[in-house]
């Protein structure tokens, strides 16, 4: 198991520099600079911008200086927010948008797996029906709608919760988002719990079980779940890239100061930089957890081994 | 068991002192919560380019001269100055108790420190034209010049004399942008990259800043080395960015922001209702026009331009589009600058229908009709406004037998594409002004202007532009030169304007101080909370 996990993250390096290096010229084929602006900048003006940023050299050189600068954990400094390095916004905001994202994503798998539990145990009866009902809910309504009603209710009707800001990580400011964040989630994992565990409950070795008389909660947690939970950990890898990366439009709605914004942000402003650092960031989230789905999947499902 | 009691009332009681102690402040601080629409890209002065970090920067900095609550020039760093006969030489008496906030006093050579920073190439600084008037200047930024030889002089730690390469009445004004403010050199040299770091930026404003963690909160702190900190009201201003105008809206009813320098603009009408007279909506310097291709056919015919103009109905835009959140325009020069009348499209006061009549009578007798269009492509920047603007345009054109295209891009790439002078027929733009003159909005549309989009290329309005610089050192003289160099402008339709900005804010009804101005200036220093 070692062994592949090292092989893994050794195939993981030439990915990596093949994103680095899609990403930085396809950025560059973008039209518009940095420095395009409402407020055109002189022509001299905007050359001794660029010469700051050493822009004004060719591109190939542009790129080995970057894949240099990358090779010492120099992200560069951002182009539109000069005060601060790629390394020191992503320092900021990181941690907050991991936080945000963490809880989100082990509510959803909690109240997700014990929800669509409950719905395939009670299949076309109310309980099942309701799940169902909240689940479609739940994936259907945008995120941009279901922010400010929380913003509504909890923050401006009942007073239990600020309506934006990160308030120095006070817990109170986290519940707003999470939950936005967590409601999709949920009813997504839900869903798949439910057709899952209706398809293990159906099978061989739990008609077994059940033949040799043990009791239902030792059918379903012991036997039925294991199997249920596979597509739950599929779906984990790619779920955990894009929550602990941040959102956009929560981190907007809730003025979080998470590095969710920076993404569609730093494209806009062609902060090339900051967009690369974004870039880098994702790729090695999502690399990193979808080598975990393949060590889970060996850990959840006997039959599946890496040696 | 009386005994238990005792001990634990006594504990009980100490712990609540304890707690109360812990709760309490020992003295109440007063906070101003600045709601703004956009985080801040830099507080180095010379890094600076959007008016969000101009509003924080007043409170840090203190340039030559400042605006007051009202945006009118009053003395800041300078406490009083004197200009030559000829308009050119400004000596400039500093404060002697201006200090930074390291309690080193502000001199004359930080000034000089500063504006040759400002135009060092090196800085990359996008407002070094503010000082492009003070001699050698702008061959300093161009690699044309030595820093030594620019007009900015220290005759003493207190007194600072300016030249300028011609009289230029509007120099004081421009003064007042945060690209002129000085910076420490003291600090810079110490500190180097880090001089900006909260904690480490010495400044000479009423505040000094503690705090900045980017999309959440700049805090600043009263500064209690500032010359006139006695008048300070605020002990703190957060400035807190909030992008989502919808959330700002909410935090301010909730009590979490004391102010918002925007609106959801398509809700103004219920905002009204709502906040009372907690919205502020007015007149601001800024002007939303199209750029036409003034040098393209058919573009190039000044009756066509006029007719295109003419028809556009800017009352439905101003009302409909926007909500009343802007004024209906018809000169590049906004309103509001004092001494100076804007030179009017003739037909503003015409009616609607009688404009609309005229124009298909021009566009008929140019072989535009409905069976034989006249085709025009408006390009804008992504906004639903700048969509819904070009869509009523593209709406009121149609009868007269124009067939209007849209073509949307993000702004970078439309900005890009209009600097490169791109092939295209009609484009948005605007323009804000940095500083109360009207040579701001007149400048763009100047053959060497980087910001002519239009092409437009007259040599009437060149010579009137220059005869109004050379009358420079007769204010009134030079307005009426402007005026009359607008009056070319606007009759030539060398671009279209449209619209005039308003500037518009939630302000609670417990804050004082935070009056109404064009140039929409709020100093915290003169604001003040129940």
């Amino acid at each position: 198991m070692l062994r592949y996990v090292f092989r893994r993250l050794l195939t993981a390096i030439p990915t990596l520099f093949v994103i680095v290096t899609m990403a930085f010229f396809l950025m560059r084929v973008a039209p518009g600079g940095p420095f395009n602006q409402e407020r055109g900048l002189s022509p001299e003006i905007k050359a001794n911008l660029e010469a700051q940023f050493g822009l004004n050299d060719p591109l190939w050189l542009q790129y080995v200086h970057y894949l240099g600068n990358l090779l010492r954990g120099n992200f560069g400094p951002s182009y539109n927010m000069p005060d601060f390095t790629v390394t020191e916004l992503f320092a900021k905001g990181l941690p907050i948008s991991v936080q945000l994202g963490a809880s989100a994503l082990i509510l959803a798998l909690l109240l997700g797996s014990v929800l669509g539990t409950v719905a395939a145990l009670n299949q076309n009866k109310l309980g099942d029906y309701t799940v169902i009902a909240l689940a479609t809910a739940g994936s259907t309504i945008p995120t941009f709608v279901i922010a400010p009603l929380i913003q509504l209710l909890f923050g401006l009707t009942w007073k239990l919760l600020p309506i934006g800001g990160w308030g120095d990580g006070a817990f109170i400011n986290k519940v707003g988002p999470v939950l936005t964040l967590a409601l999709p989630q949920i009813a997504i994992v839900a869903r798949l719990m439910r057709g899952s565990m209706i398809e293990s409950l159906r099978s061989h070795h739990i008609r077994t079980a059940r033949a040799l008389g043990l009791s239902d909660w030792s059918v379903v947690v012991k036997h039925a779940l294991r199997g249920a939970i596979l597509p739950i950990v599929s779906f984990t890898g790619p779920a955990a890239a894009a929550l602990l990366t941040g959102s956009v439009i929560v981190e907007t709605i809730f003025s979080i100061p998470g590095v969710g914004r920076y993404f569609v942000d730093a494209a806009l402003n062609r902060d090339y930089t900051l967009v690369m650092g974004t870039v880098v960031v994702i790729a090695i989230f999502t690399i990193v957890f979808n080598l975990i789905v393949d060590v889970m999947y060996a850990v959840v499902d006997p039959r599946v081994r890496y040696d | 068991m009386l005994k238990n009691m005792l001990k634990a009332t006594v504990f009980a009681t100490t712990m609540a002192v304890a707690a109360g102690a812990f709760y309490t402040p020992a003295f109440a601080e007063s906070v101003y919560n600045r709601g703004t629409a956009a985080e801040s890209e830099s507080v180095d002065p010379h890094k600076t380019s959007t008016v969000y970090e101009a509003n924080v920067l007043r409170d840090l900095f203190q340039g030559l001269v400042m605006q007051d609550e009202k945006a009118n020039l009053i003395p800041g760093a300078a406490e009083s100055w004197t200009v030559s006969d000829d308009g050119t030489v400004y000596t400039f008496k500093l404060r002697k108790d201006g200090q930074w906030s390291d309690g080193s006093p502000v001199t004359a050579d930080d000034f000089v420190y500063a504006f040759h920073r400002l135009e060092d190439p090196a800085t990359g600084a996008e407002y070094a034209s503010m000082l492009y008037p003070v001699k050698g200047a702008e061959d300093v930024n161009t690699k044309k010049g030595k820093p030594e030889d620019m007009g900015v002089k220290a005759i003493d730690a207190n007194t600072l004399e300016v030249t300028l390469k011609a009289p230029t009445p509007y120099f004081l004004e421009m003064l007042t942008h945060q690209a002129t403010y000085p910076v420490s050199k003291a600090s810079i040299e110490k500190l180097g990259a880090d001089w900006i770091k909260p904690g480490n930026l010495v400044s000479n404003g009423a505040y000094t800043l503690a705090e900045w963690v980017p999309n959440d909160h700049m805090k600043l702190v009263k500064n209690p080395k500032f010359w006139d900190a006695a008048t300070v009201k605020f002990d703190v201003v957060n400035y807190i960015p909030t992008e989502d105008r919808s959330s700002a809206m909410k935090r301010f009813e909730a009590g979490e922001l004391d102010s918002y320098d925007d609106l959801p603009t398509e809700q103004l009408a219920d905002l009204k209702t709502k906040f009372g007279g907690q919205i502020h909506v007015g007149p601001y310097l800024g002007t939303y026009y199209y750029a036409i291709k003034t040098d393209k056919a058919p573009w190039n015919n000044p009756e066509l331009r006029n007719a295109i103009s003419m028809a556009i109905d800017r009352d439905f835009i101003a009302e409909k589009v926007w909500q009343n959140s802007m004024l209906p325009g018809y000169s590049m020069v906004p309103p509001g600058i004092e001494g100076y009348t804007p030179a009017m499209a003739k037909y503003a006061d015409m009616p609607q229908i009688d404009r609309e009549d005229a124009a298909k009578k021009i566009l008929e007798k140019l072989g535009y009709t409905p069976e034989h269009p006249l085709k025009m492509e408006i390009r804008y920047n992504t906004s639903e406004n700048h969509k819904n603007t070009a869509v009523a345009i593209q709406e009121q054109l149609k009868p007269l037998g124009v067939d209007v295209t849209l073509l949307n891009t993000d702004t970078k790439t439309h900005y890009s594409f209009l600097e490169q002078k791109g092939d295209y027929d009609v484009a948005r733009a605007a323009w804000v002004a940095d500083y109360k003159d009207p040579e701001t909005f007149l400048g763009i549309s100047r053959k060497a202007s980087g910001n002519n989009y239009s092409n437009y290329n007259s040599a009437p309005y060149e010579a009137a532009m220059d005869k109004a610089a050379a009358a420079g050192g007769k204010p009134e003289e030079r307005m009426k030169d402007l005026s009359e160099a607008e009056r070319i402008l606007v009759d030539d339709v060398g671009q279209i304007p449209l619209l005039y900005y308003s500037y518009h804010d939630i302000v609670s009804s417990k804050l004082h101080g935070f009056v109404d101005n064009v140039m929409d200036v709020h100093p915290s220093r003169f604001v003040s909370k129940d």
